[in-house]
């Protein structure tokens, strides 16, 4: 398959809206999942950080 | 024998499995992209224009491979619940709520780019075909699912009543789609159909192909990066979780 | 066997006393039926293609609405606990409880529906298809919705919850309940569709009771 420009790449024989809303709604869906997962190890992370500093404080003298 | 079974349980304790997912996910994130660039590669610039649908078939590169997987996810939830309840291991439960979201994710993504895909082809945004209306009810038994395990307190609880409905609904998955592919033909005059795939060059099918395998290691990975938060979280109160690089530097 | 009619007689009997409960069900079922022409037309023709549909929605959903009461009672008043641990397996003691269920919301339906479907101008033979659909249906129904109710029992949003559970497994049902009505009024024959729905009553009355159980013990631990 050839493509005789870019231009011609991006419009996609007329279905651009359809080919790229496609394309893009899988990229945005697996960014958005991406994007979630790591902020829940942040979270997470954060969270059990706190709770061992938490369980230091109350174990010191 | 005796060994082989050791070595299996000692994989399903939370405190083996954590470090395992964490050296697993990497490689299937690196394979993911990888055969995602040569799928989309042999999709866009090997794959010739299609006869009767010009460019917009294009589509079906995430469309199918979107649609087996969020089918395979199911199966995969419904091996792991089972599992969970034949040996009654707490990783099973967890790997099973892993798996949920990203198979719930291709679901959608299935449904919107056959809506996509449809509305060029045959005019209209929704066509309740056989596979498409299944893919919908599928769609229901993930949220289901999703909503059920959130909204039960105990974790515990929420992965053997999740596992039961995974199971429940994988049995049940096999009599929808029967029930659906009757109904369809029984009402659908016209030969509207998005199972009629058009005539497939090779290497539109190992586009396809190299594009599942894609979405399968991307699904895969998701589900042992997300499966160690949920360990870090149960095992909270643990010495091993204490100990661990992330948390005591 | 005296286990299963000893619940099932005990269910009767609570349920009578409160018979508000059973009616719920049944008036929720006729209201269903009145909203559609209300909102397509009157149209008689109409009303009569989709009638088969309409009926079956409705059915499905005044049974939806009642299993609620299928265990939650029992549940609050640890009169479950009692049952799961005695000595009668408790899948049996399900079965009780469902086959209770379905005398006093399922039966019901299946009995008023004659009743409605002349207001949606059905003949006679249809009637009886009706009739026949939602009488093997309806138990389906029941059994498939003790297993939602089970999994649901004392969680937050259970209600909503177990309506987003059930429904997508009562589509089968539904398919072939709605089916083999509109088969009658086409005309054509029925009985396929009736068939498949009695093997999915047996397979549901089989396996239900067992998954339901489980469950339960799931909600109980």
């Amino acid at each position: 398959m050839s493509w005789n420009s870019w231009e011609e790449f991006w419009d996609m024989g007329g279905y651009a809206f359809f080919v790229w809303g496609s394309y893009g709604v899988v990229f945005a869906g697996v960014a958005l999942e991406l994007w979630l997962a790591v902020r829940r190890r942040s979270a997470v992370l954060n969270g059990l950080r706190s709770h061992r500093e938490d369980a230091y404080a109350e174990d010191a003298p | 024998m005796e060994h082989l079974r050791i070595r299996w349980f000692q994989w399903a304790a939370p405190q083996s499995f954590y470090p395992l997912a964490g050296r697993l996910w990497p490689w299937f994130a690196a394979l993911a992209a990888v055969l995602a660039l040569a799928g989309l590669y042999l999709g866009f610039f090997v794959a010739p224009t299609d006869f009767q649908q010009g460019e917009g078939y294009r589509i079906i590169f995430v469309h199918v491979p979107a649609s087996w997987m969020s089918m395979v996810i199911y199966l995969a939830m419904a091996f792991w619940a089972f599992l969970g309840f034949t040996f009654n291991t707490r990783i099973s439960g967890m790997m099973t709520q892993a798996l949920a979201p990203t198979g719930a994710m291709f679901t959608f993504l299935s449904l919107w780019t056959g809506a996509l895909w449809g509305k060029p082809m045959w005019g209209t945004w929704w066509v309740w075909d056989a596979r498409l209306t299944s893919e919908l009810i599928l769609f229901f038994l993930y949220m289901g699912y999703i909503a059920l395990t959130s909204a039960i307190d105990d974790p515990r609880r929420a992965d053997r009543a999740g596992g039961l409905l995974a199971l429940v609904g994988a049995v049940n998955v096999p009599i929808i789609y029967f029930s659906v592919k009757w109904w369809n033909t029984l009402h659908q005059g016209a030969s509207v159909s998005l199972t009629k795939s058009p005539s497939m060059a090779a290497v539109m099918l190992w586009a396809m192909l190299v594009m599942t395998l894609a979405f399968w290691a991307y699904a895969v990975g998701m589900a042992f990066y997300r499966v160690r938060q949920t360990i870090l979280e149960r095992e909270q109160d643990a010495a091993w979780v204490g100990e661990l690089k992330e948390i005591a530097p | 066997m005296s286990a299963f009619m000893a619940v099932l007689q005990r269910d009767l009997q609570l349920a009578l006393r409160r018979k508000s409960e059973v009616l719920t069900a049944v008036f929720f079922f006729v209201v269903v039926a009145t909203l559609f022409p209300l909102a397509i037309g009157p149209e008689p023709d109409t009303l009569r293609k989709i009638a088969p549909g309409i009926l079956w929605v409705g059915a499905m959903l005044a049974s939806l609405l009642s299993l609620g009461r299928l265990f939650a009672p029992d549940y609050q008043d640890g009169s479950l606990e009692q049952m799961a641990l005695s000595q009668a397996p408790l899948p049996v003691l399900v079965a009780a409880k469902v086959t209770a269920h379905w005398l006093l919301s399922g039966l019901p339906l299946t009995l008023l529906s004659p009743l409605l479907a002349l207001q949606f101008g059905l003949d006679a033979p249809t009637m009886g298809v009706l009739l026949l659909s939602l009488l093997v249906g309806t138990p389906l129904l029941s059994f498939i919705g003790a297993v939602g109710a089970a999994l649901t029992l004392g969680v937050r949003g259970g209600e909503v919850l177990l309506s987003l559970l059930v429904l997508p497994l009562y589509i089968p049902a539904l398919v072939f309940g709605s089916g083999a009505v509109e088969a009658q009024l086409s005309g054509l024959e029925y009985g396929a569709q009736m068939s498949i729905l009695m093997a999915m009553l047996l397979l549901a009355g089989f396996f239900g009771p067992w998954a339901c159980a489980l469950a339960l013990r799931i909600a109980l631990e």
